[in-house]
């Protein structure tokens, strides 16, 4: 027997979790498919959570989710081969509750995040693949998935199944990924005393620190590194574009372990020891590479839908946001007795395009295309800023003066004046 | 000596014991003596080498266990027991014991044990010995622990010391058993050395009666059918191995380890990872949950030496380990270490010793 | 037909760390299994219940977080699911193990008689393969250890046929039910879930029994107490005297390392060497 649902929600990660969560809460009866052995299996890596989002969906969630440290200071590091030039901005209001930003670990959010949606009433399936959408026509009707008997039928279906999002790709919802909207991210867990990350990052309690790094890390691929503090250990990794690790035939493994080494990083992770290594894709095309997210009984939400601000780094708060967003539409619809159609689902769009997840994604439209063009950015630009830190701190009998200006013939002889302008513009204009 | 009388009342890990007097009555070393189809498993005598330096530690006789059906060649399993290390035999004759089955093998070792109360019992951790082991320590309700790769005495408590692998092979444990008797544990073959056969020495037989008939037994034997040991590898008798593990990184460097191993007359042997992923059959996985080895020769390359796998070879005579990580946990039991690529050091090294060979043939 | 099998929620063990310094166990993250040798022992009785009807009754004795283990022997196809918890049980040996589930068993039968129980050949984590003999001899059954295939039942006779594993071939054995079987790996393989199935597990109620439910008046006999034998101390392996020496070339070329290894071979093992030497005649 087909069991019919109100929804069937695919993947457990952060944004089908917020969905069906969300959708539960309401009433409806909800269906949770993932294909991990369990939600957050897929996920062994540390990453960062913005509390706003999550707030949102779960008032108290700090009550009982299993957050790493909070975070009061973020570096920001421009490194050339053996420095690094960056700031630091560490204030005491990150210190004060209700944090803002929290490490985690995924294995265990998600797994908390799921159990809170089947508290919530939601019938969650692990295991199980959707290897197909059942059409009627141009509507969702159900899914099919891997096992005997496996059709299962809803008014909606949302797709929360991740950057590959193999369902939406072959219901021709969206196109095949391209490999310069892609990254790919290398990260590792380093076990470490609570004791050692408290002195080496100046921490003390559950505070933390994240680290963000550009540079010649990334062998002027386009991507950046960064190391997170967790209670009892860091996350280490670094994330280029999938296309300029196919460019430039560097392995992610050997770029992280090259990083790991670099004479800034290596003092901060030594006597560590490596729990986990975990490699995965992120969508990073921006708001040019997001897919129609809604049509006749479907919705995309998260990275699935692309929904990744790269610049920010922040991905899992979009895939919150669109998924809590992505229910809401649906509860709207169902409180009105209105099917879930293309013209009625159009709220979504509409809702996101209000939210701050269009227009974060709008801002930076133009930034994947800019740095991709200008590898500059990523190469000559820290080596010269390293080369003037260098310069202006080094205390050689030389006069200020002087340094300026060899700074400035430096700037000048390894990019055109026009170049350098040109560049600024182009960086205005991206962030603008 | 003084030691054998010595009564236990210090504590042992938590809290002080001390044993009944009742309990106290146990005394010696026994093995029991597994056979097959007219062959005793030669972990038994591995058991033996063994139980010789309990049994001379805590100044007891050493006893071998002889079930089987009556006639010489279950007689000469005593004899064997006794150039191997035991200073006498229990021996068990029946019809019904021909064969091994659990129900009258468990029977006639309990009795045996109830009647003459040894403080050690040893069995091998085979098919037989386990599923017998298990079954006599439950029907005595004493302490048997399981795969031990180290027998001690802790003449502290008067007890046996057995220390085996735990958390899935990442370290050890030690286990005592202290308010029964006797004291129950199983070794996997090859974890012990063969003790040196001394066949001028002798031994006394003690007889008991099995008493049960053919009627009593539920469980029959229809037939037996002997394994072809032709196609199987025969890893625990090996004299040389080369062994792989995950750092091959794919099933096809894997055959750099095939290459080097027909070079010498080798066997295959492989890590945990490598069973589980595939690339060669589980019935070469060397480690604590495959074959333990004892070759004179050890090639291991690419393998960290996790505890899992190091229980399984480190008896062997001479370790050769490869490994790019120098800090791999192999270099610190390995004889001979190199740091590098096993993917361009095995290929020299099947080309060096394919010279060294064919200059040993030309020589004579 | 009424089959109790015996499962096990244990850390997947391949993925366990100890730390460096401290020598602790590292748990955190260690994804908990179904003993995967357990997994023959259910498949094999899932197939003898497609084929003599009955039912499957699926027991493990372990924390409230084993029932995900009992659920997803739900989604296999077992019938029932009973988990057995309790305080008292904490540092049961296989001793203590055996005596509680015997007793559980001792009380599932009340409700409809056990024909048949299965249990995994062994455990991953504690690698003993002791709780399946024990149990079949607390309740008197039959044991069947390392059976390779079952090739008959019959229900009139009540009598089972097996293949099992011995040191140098296999046993074929015939005993009377009822009976207790644990079988070699290998032996089948487990089946893919129906959704149907995935659709029950999720939903399913399991008991979940105390030890009184289970039949147990004597806290002596389980848990600690009932626990012949201690865990006198967890260390690390010792390092042996010496590290391995490490041999190197100035140039670094495998051809040259690969020499140099044979040669420190060749005299300072002569014996090794001379081994190796008679296999090129």
């Amino acid at each position: 027997m087909a069991e019919k649902f109100d929804a069937i929600v695919v993947g457990a990660g952060p944004s089908g979790n917020a969905a069906a969560y969300t959708l539960a809460k309401s009433g409806l009866k909800v269906l949770q498919l993932e294909r991990g052995e369990y939600p957050g299996s897929k996920n062994v890596q540390g990453a960062i959570l913005y509390a706003d989002a999550l707030e949102r969906i779960i008032p108290d969630f700090r009550e009982d989710a299993p957050l790493e440290r909070h975070i009061i200071e973020q570096r920001m590091w421009v490194l050339d081969d053996a420095s690094f030039i960056g700031s630091h901005y560490r204030s005491d209001d990150f210190n004060k509750p209700p944090h803002n930003r929290y490490t985690i670990i995924r294995a265990q959010f998600d797994k908390w995040f799921s159990q809170k949606a089947q508290e919530a009433g939601v019938l969650l399936i692990c295991e199980t693949t959707v290897t197909d959408l059942i059409m009627d026509g141009t509507q969702v009707i159900g899914v099919r998935t891997d096992r005997l008997g496996g059709s299962i039928y809803a008014d909606v279906v949302i797709l929360a199944d991740g950057v590959n999002s193999m369902l939406a790709r072959k219901a021709g919802f969206r196109p095949e990924l391209n490999p310069g909207d892609v990254a790919l991210a290398v990260k590792e867990i380093h076990f470490m005393p609570e004791e050692t990350i408290a002195s080496r990052f100046n921490v003390s309690g559950d505070a933390g620190v994240v680290i963000e790094m550009i540079g010649k890390i990334t062998k002027g691929m386009m991507g950046t590194g960064f190391l997170y503090t967790n209670k009892e250990s860091l996350t280490i990794g670094v994330g280029c574009m999938l296309s300029d690790f196919k460019k430039q035939k560097i392995s992610p493994n050997r770029l992280l372990e090259e990083m790991k080494s670099h004479p800034s990083i290596r003092p901060l992770i030594e006597g560590g020891e490596m729990k986990e290594y975990a490699a995965h894709l992120i969508p990073e095309g921006g708001y040019k590479a997001i897919p129609r997210i809604y049509g006749e009984g479907w919705l995309i939400a998260g990275d699935s839908g692309m929904f990744v601000n790269a610049v920010h780094r922040e991905g899992s708060n979009l895939a919150m946001t669109t998924g809590r967003i992505a229910a809401e539409t649906v509860i709207e619809l169902a409180a009105q007795g209105k099917a879930c159609s293309t013209k009625n689902l159009a709220a979504y769009r509409a809702k996101l395009d209000q939210s701050f997840v269009m227009k974060d994604m709008k801002k930076y439209q133009n930034l994947p295309d800019i740095l991709h063009r200008n590898p500059q950015f990523l190469t000559t630009y820290p080596e010269l800023l390293n080369q003037a830190a260098h310069i202006m701190l080094k205390v050689d009998g030389v006069d200020k003066k002087s340094k300026e200006k060899q700074i400035r013939s430096n700037f000048a002889h390894r990019r055109s004046l026009f170049g350098l302008v040109g560049d600024a513009y182009k960086m205005w204009r991206a962030f603008e | 000596m003084s030691e054998e009388k010595r009564v236990p009342v210090k504590k042992a890990g938590k809290g002080k014991y001390e044993l009944s007097e009742q309990l106290k009555a146990y005394k010696g070393v026994w093995v029991f003596v597994e056979h097959e189809r007219g062959e005793v498993h030669p972990v038994s005598w591995e058991l033996l080498g063994e139980g010789r330096k309990l049994a001379d530690t805590l100044g007891v006789p050493l006893s071998g266990v002889v079930l089987g059906a009556p006639g010489l060649a279950t007689r000469r399993f005593c004899e064997e027991a006794f150039f191997h290390g035991a200073d006498n035999c229990y021996l068990m004759e029946d019809a019904v014991l021909n064969n091994y089955r659990n129900q009258p093998f468990t029977k006639g070792l309990t009795d045996l044990v109830n009647a003459y109360q040894p403080e050690i019992l040893l069995l091998g951790a085979t098919t037989q010995g386990r599923d017998l082991a298990g079954s006599v320590a439950t029907t005595l309700k004493t302490g048997l622990t399981a795969d031990c790769t180290e027998l001690n005495i802790d003449m502290e408590n008067r007890s046996l010391a057995a220390s085996r692998p735990t958390f899935g092979g990442s370290l050890l444990c030690t286990i005592l058993t202290l308010n029964y008797r006797p004291q129950m544990a199983t070794v996997r073959p090859r974890v012990m050395a063969l003790p040196d056969r001394d066949n001028r020495r002798l031994g006394s037989i003690v007889e008991h009666p099995l008493g049960l008939i053919e009627a009593d037994i539920v469980t029959k034997v229809l037939e037996y059918i002997p394994d072809n040991r032709q196609d199987k590898p025969q890893l625990a008798f090996a004299d040389i191995i080369v062994s792989g593990g995950r750092g091959m990184k794919n099933p096809d460097n894997f055959q750099l380890i095939w290459d080097l191993a027909l070079m010498l007359g080798a066997e295959v042997g492989a890590s945990r990872p490598v069973v589980q992923a595939g690339w060669v059959e589980a019935d070469r996985q060397v480690g604590q949950s495959g074959k333990t080895v004892r070759p004179k020769l050890y090639i291991a390359a690419g393998i960290s030496g996790a505890v899992q796998h190091r229980v399984g070879m480190e008896g062997a005579d001479v370790i050769i380990a490869i490994n790019n990580d120098p800090n791999a946990p192999i270099f610190d039991f390995a004889t001979y270490g190199i740091v590098g690529n096993a993917m361009t050091i095995l290929p020299a090294l099947t080309q060096a010793f394919k010279q060294r060979l064919a200059m040993a043939k030309m020589a004579g | 037909m009424h089959i109790v099998v015996c499962i096990k929620q244990v850390p997947d063990s391949a993925q366990i760390r100890v730390h460096p310094v401290t020598n602790t166990i590292m748990r955190q993250g260690v994804p908990a299994i179904v003993n995967p040798y357990d997994l023959f022992s259910l498949e094999e009785a899932l197939r003898l219940k497609d084929v003599h009807g009955g039912r499957v009754t699926v027991i493990t004795m372990g924390p409230p977080q084993a029932e995900a283990a009992l659920r997803k022997c739900i989604a296999f196809g077992a019938d029932e699911a009973i988990l057995v918890t309790d305080r008292a049980f904490a540092g049961a040996d296989t001793l203590a193990t055996s005596y509680a589930l015997a007793s559980a068993i001792t009380q599932i039968g009340k409700d409809q008689a056990v024909d048949m129980v299965f249990a995994g050949k062994q455990t991953i984590d504690g690698d003993t393969a002791q709780v399946g003999p024990g149990i079949a001899k607390r309740m008197d059954l039959q044991l069947l250890t390392y059976v390779s295939q079952v090739d008959a039942l019959d229900l009139m006779t009540r009598t089972v046929r097996v293949q099992r594993r011995a040191e140098g071939g296999v046993q074929v054995l015939t005993t009377k039910l009822p009976c207790l079987v644990t079988m070699l790996e290998g032996s089948n393989e487990m089946r893919f879930a129906s959704m149907d199935n995935m659709f029950r597990a999720a939903r399913y109620q399991l008991k979940v029994w105390d030890r009184v439910a289970a039949g147990i008046d004597d806290v002596g006999k389980i848990g600690l107490k009932g626990s012949p034998t201690v865990v006198s101390k967890v260390f690390a392996p010792q390092a042996r005297t010496q590290r391995a020496e490490i041999i190197d070339t100035e140039s670094g070329e495998p051809r040259d390392i690969a020499l140099t290894l044979l040669s420190k071979l060749f005299t300072q093992h002569p014996k090794l060497g001379e081994a190796i030497s008679k296999r090129a005649t």
